[in-house]
């Protein structure tokens, strides 16, 4: 079932530059879907479009149903440095005006989901990269999204931590059956993750090649999942 | 080791510099009038040791009432100027006007429309006007430094206008607000004495006034304990303040994690 519909948006920033020109994309529920291309094709602006941020100039964004919970993840960790893990991953609850028993008890489930068990009362200073991205990853679990955005979450971070990283997400949007859209430039990244791999050329942004994966597991080392890397890249290169 | 040498050598330079005076003044027979040696400072000090303690308490009243006006004043304003692009653009050119303007030349004013009847609160007010403007431009600054990204997501999660100012703007905002009162501490004690030496004899009782009877008497000696204990004043403002900003800052704060290393 189709989640949202994204209907020739159009958007210009106030300096002029045409972000995005008639993109038109769908997103089904439950799907993994991944949007890829070169810096500054737009990926980020539809990222915060769809969530809301900002207004498109032109076309649409049609929500199926009522519009879901939304989390978003930036390509930083954004954590508040004045507040340890677990305040962090309880902010959206907090905003919501939960109890503090229960924000407590699901931001430290998402904090325990993301490996973070033992690191609730750590301030984000005392953590490595990767685990300040996965506090960031555990709030936006902790909000029990519909769907979730995530522009280039792990751009910034060593491969090993990255892959480790990629793992967990997959697990964890399948298990909660959260609809994910995930911005970034690594084809690699986009076809171990990605149900569907949508391809964008450069600014002004808009959908050049759509690529389905096949579904199930994946084994960066196997045939299959090497096939798919080389047909992403290859729509990936016609874009160019 | 550092810390034994950060502490030892500015006490010897101080002991060698007071020995230096205490001796020069002896050996040249200067005037108590023009130089008290540091022996007469101390006993001046002790002489006059209960009215002096009186006085400091009353120019660290003034100083600590027209630091609260301040920052009440400095904190608000500068809410108001993050919730309103239209109030700032209306008011900051008067506070940047109200900055520039040299208090001591406004000081005669205050006291003659307030002064009259309500000294204290004179002198109070004018050590809010030298205090009020650090705390309004850090404030203001540092309410708008709360990262983008972070307000976007609050915003994405529904929170209030009143959310963000409470649990983004205003942390974001503390490390600057705590630098600016370490200035604006020093700044009221400044306005305190400048109000206390514009508002003259017969009314204040702080110290700076002390000073300015003490120079009328030619009474060099209580003119230099008063002075020292103005400066102990100002450093002691200046520590609670410092430690005020470690106590706040040192779980997450850049400025306050580099002296731990």
């Amino acid at each position: 079932m189709t989640l949202l519909a994204l209907n020739n948006v159009g958007k210009r920033f106030d300096n002029g530059t045409e972000a995005l020109a008639g993109l038109s994309f769908r997103v089904s529920e439950g799907e993994f879907l991944s949007l890829l291309g070169p810096s500054g094709c737009g990926k980020s602006t539809a990222l915060r479009l769809i969530a809301g941020l900002i207004a498109p100039d032109s076309g649409e964004i049609a929500w199926t149903g009522p519009r879901p919970e939304i989390s978003f993840v930036f390509q930083e960790p954004t954590l508040m440095p004045w507040a340890d893990a677990l305040t962090n991953a309880r902010l959206p609850l907090d905003l919501k005006k939960l109890s503090r028993t229960e924000a407590d008890a699901r931001a430290e489930a998402a904090l325990a989901r993301m490996g973070l068990k033992d690191f609730s009362r750590a301030y984000p200073r005392e953590l490595s990269g990767g685990m300040k991205m996965r506090v960031s990853i555990a709030r936006a679990l902790a909000a029990a999204p519909g769907l979730l955005l995530m522009d280039e979450p792990f751009a910034a971070l060593d491969e090993p931590t990255r892959e480790a990283l990629n793992d967990d997400l997959k697990r964890l949007a399948r298990e909660d059956r959260i609809t994910v859209i995930f911005v970034t430039h690594s084809v690699m990244e986009a076809s171990y993750l990605s149900d569907r791999v949508l391809a964008m050329s450069p600014r002004p942004g808009r959908i050049k090649a759509e690529i389905a994966l096949p579904p199930g597991p994946r084994d960066r080392l196997s045939i299959g999942f090497s096939d798919g890397l080389r047909r992403v890249t290859g729509a990936l290169l016609e874009t160019a | 080791m550092m810390r034994l040498s950060g502490l030892l050598l500015p006490l010897v330079l101080g002991a060698l510099v007071l020995g230096a005076w205490e001796w020069i003044v002896a050996l040249r027979h200067i005037p108590p009038y023009v130089l008290p040696a540091p022996s007469a400072i101390a006993r001046a000090l002790t002489e006059n040791f209960s009215s002096l303690m009186l006085s400091l308490l009353s120019t660290l009243a003034v100083t600590l009432e027209g630091f609260v006006v301040a920052w009440i004043a400095g904190v608000g304003l500068a809410i108001a100027f993050s919730q309103s692009r239209t109030v700032e653009r209306t008011l900051y050119p008067y506070a940047v006007l109200l900055q520039v303007t040299p208090v001591v030349a406004i000081a005669p004013l205050i006291l003659i429309w307030v002064g009259f009847d309500h000294i204290n609160a004179a002198l109070t007010l004018i050590a809010a006007l030298v205090a009020f403007f650090p705390i309004l431009s850090n404030t203001t600054q540092g309410l708008k430094s709360a990262d983008f990204n972070l307000v976007d997501l609050m915003r994405l999660y529904g929170a209030s206008r009143w959310q963000i100012l409470w649990r983004l703007r205003l942390p974001t905002a503390l490390p600057h607000l705590l630098g600016a009162m370490k200035i604006a501490g020093g700044l009221s004690l400044i306005g305190a004495v400048v109000a206390e030496f514009v508002a003259g004899s017969g009314t204040a009782t702080g110290l700076a006034w002390r000073i300015v009877e003490a120079g009328n008497r030619l009474e060099i000696a209580t003119m230099f304990a008063a002075l020292l204990l103005l400066g102990l004043l100002g450093v002691a403002i200046f520590a609670a303040f410092s430690l005020a900003e470690w106590a706040l800052l040192r779980r997450w704060h850049e400025s306050a994690l580099q002296q731990q290393l």
